[in-house]
């Protein structure tokens, strides 16, 4: 079983590039020369030493003591949080303002949620010189104020999507159409590991110095490379996918994905794309996402703005349809909960995305000597606003 | 031989018109149908709403949504056309993105199609390999043209390639744009239209995206067999209703 991308863009049925053909050209010429880019020596180089100087790679990993004893487990946190902009998106943007200059593009876009993936690329636009336009739905843009003064502060114009449910879908879709009409001297920049072929691979590349890490970490500090188990919190994944990149072949390590289940996965509320969601297209690959039966995509919902999209990489599609990675689902209330106790425990306030994932120790059971490697995705700063009005701070 | 390769065949410059189904209301559909055929146009496609059309401008995004709330569905859309072909002869393509096909089964939309008399079909997001590889066989057994896109930064080698799965006409996208009227066209369009020309292709091309008015439809069609009008169609529809068709159709030629 490979669950890696094949030479078509397919992981499994799932991926491909269902692209108008006004996209053609531009992904087309990316999916010609990302490999090819990656691989020369300057590029990996510039790369590397952009991730030390710059992003402060690598993030430490974290033996969290307090929390291993209340769990009866031994678990590590990837702190992911600790990186410059503070989450992991800046990986993944480092790569691509990189491959987007190497390309003679000198105009930069992207769609971001949350904002930390248009920070992210804002800041690595401002590093590099290049223009940054950020499409984000006009809700979003309203409930996520500061990431919004970030990115004006960078020197990025922010750009409302207001089509549709004006949140991160419908930014990507202004992004997209952006990108339709500006194909010539243009990146799109996209955040997660979904999009036509080549960007769940490439952005999961980016990504993948996550789990390249956690091996070194782990050997230095448990003897050995592989953990029993490594979990991250899911929205389209791309922290997810570069936590469980070198992982995918190691049969040994238990790999677990964390959903937003919303206000429960049946409630209507909800963003567990694997449990809601059917096979179908969106933003230009086949996966797994949420619909009505005539296929038209729906809402998801999540407290968390990163994790509020209606479907899942194809990678992830593919992992929960051969059984290799164990989906979970988490609601508001379990990741408010246990956002809240990393705080008191760790003296860490994680990011809400991040939460779900801490959230899963709560009803499931691990060994006492099972090595649990969760990703930190991203810091709470970001997410103060929502903590003060959920707990009443 | 269906009514696309037969229309193609006439003597003429064919004016061909998008609407969104379902729009401006429900049950619309039929009622403009009939109209535009009354009215001189000649070939018809029929915009199945989706919710995330994202090579359309903002004029088909907000009757796409609207015709959702309406109600519209793939479904419906088959129940209003069942018994088109009683009162309209032109060809009827339709138009939409993959994802709602997908999950009616395309098999199963194409069999709907031919028994209905849908002529072709025109899928913005379905690539033309995987179209060669996995549903042209199909779009064949069910007598559908399968309509592709190509843009001014198609290349002459894609171009052929395209040419040469196509079977109807091929839709040429005027600019590097999504969907939306223009007034004008430029000199990167005229060479493309005279590149694209000086190819020879066997099928025909029909020229969309910024066809507005007679100009741009003159402009369009000096080499292209014909063009097609689709958001500058819609604004009428929505500022008029469609008691406004026949003078649209009417200021075009």
């Amino acid at each position: 079983m490979s669950y890696h991308v094949n030479e078509k863009g397919y992981y499994g049925e799932f991926g491909g590039a269902f692209i108008p053909e006004m996209l053609y050209p531009n992904v087309e010429e990316l999916r010609q020369q990302y490999l090819k880019v990656m691989d020369e020596p300057s590029f990996k180089e510039e790369f590397n030493q952009l991730l030390k100087d710059y992003v402060g790679r690598p993030s430490p990993l974290y033996f969290a003591k307090r929390m291993s004893e209340k769990y009866g487990t031994k678990i590590y946190l990837k702190r992911e949080d600790l990186n410059h902009t503070g989450a992991h998106k800046i990986n993944n943007t480092i790569g691509q303002i990189l491959m987007a200059k190497r390309l003679g593009k000198t105009r930069i876009i992207a769609e971001t949620g949350a904002g930390q993936h248009g920070v992210a690329t804002a800041t690595v636009c401002a590093l590099m010189g290049l223009e940054c336009i950020v499409y984000m739905g006009e809700i979003d843009i309203a409930r996520q104020a500061p990431n919004v003064a970030r990115m004006k502060m960078l020197g990025a114009e922010v750009r409302p999507a207001l089509s549709g449910s004006r949140t991160l879908k419908d930014a990507t879709n202004e992004a997209i159409r952006d990108w339709i009409n500006n194909p010539v001297n243009t990146h799109y920049i996209i955040g997660s590991a979904i999009g036509p072929h080549p960007y769940p691979d490439m952005v999961t590349r980016f990504q993948s110095v996550i789990s390249a890490e956690i091996k070194t970490q782990l050997k230095e500090k448990e003897g050995r490379e592989n953990p029993d188990y490594v979990v991250a919190c899911i929205g389209g994944g791309s922290n997810a996918a570069g936590t469980f990149y070198h992982f995918l072949d190691e049969e040994e390590v238990g790999i677990i994905a964390v959903e937003a289940a919303g206000k429960g996965v049946h409630s209507g509320e909800s963003a567990a794309t694997s449990v809601l969601g059917h096979k179908g297209i969106i933003h230009g690959c086949k996966t797994l996402l949420m619909q009505t039966d005539d296929g038209q995509i729906t809402e998801p919902y999540s407290i968390s703005a990163g994790l509020d999209y209606p479907g899942v990489g194809p990678m992830h599609s593919h992992l929960y349809a051969t059984g290799r990675a164990e989906f979970k689902a988490i609601t508001d209330a379990e990741a408010m909960k246990a956002g809240l106790e990393l705080c008191k425990l760790e003296g860490i306030i994680p990011a809400i995305e991040t939460s779900h994932a801490l959230a899963i120790f709560e009803n499931t059971k691990f060994k006492p000597d099972d090595i649990v490697v969760v990703a930190l995705s991203g810091r709470g700063d970001k997410d103060l606003n929502t903590y003060i009005d959920y707990f009443g701070l | 031989m269906n009514r696309i390769h037969k229309k193609l065949e006439e003597d003429k410059k064919l004016l061909s018109i998008y609407f969104t189904a379902g729009y401006p209301d429900l049950e619309d559909t039929v009622p403009i149908i009939e109209r535009l055929q009354n009215n001189g146009v000649d070939m018809i496609e029929i915009g199945l709403p989706f919710s995330d059309p994202l090579a359309d401008g903002p004029t088909i995004q907000e009757s796409s949504t609207k015709a959702l709330k309406n109600g519209m569905t793939t479904k419906k859309l088959f129940e209003q056309l069942k018994d088109i072909r009683e009162t309209v002869h032109i060809p009827l393509i339709i138009m939409g993105y993959f994802n709602p096909m997908m999950q009616y089964g395309v098999e199963a939309f194409c069999a709907k199609c031919a028994e209905i008399g849908i002529d072709g079909l025109i899928i913005p997001d379905l690539p033309v390999d995987v179209y060669e590889e996995e549903y042209k066989a199909l779009f064949e057994k069910y007598g559908l043209s399968n309509v592709f896109l190509i843009t001014p930064q198609t290349s002459d080698e894609r171009i052929r390639f395209i040419d040469s799965v196509s079977d109807g006409f091929i839709y040429m996208v005027s600019s590097a744009s999504v969907t939306g009227a223009k007034n004008t066209f430029g000199d990167v369009q005229t060479q493309y239209f005279e590149r694209v020309d000086q190819l020879q292709l066997k099928n025909p091309q029909i020229v969309g995206f910024g066809i507005s008015n007679k100009d741009t439809f003159n402009a369009a069609t000096k080499l292209a067999k014909g063009a097609i009008i689709g958001s500058a169609f819609i604004k009428t529809l929505n500022s008029k209703g469609i008691d406004g068709i026949e003078e649209f159709v009417k200021s075009i030629r």
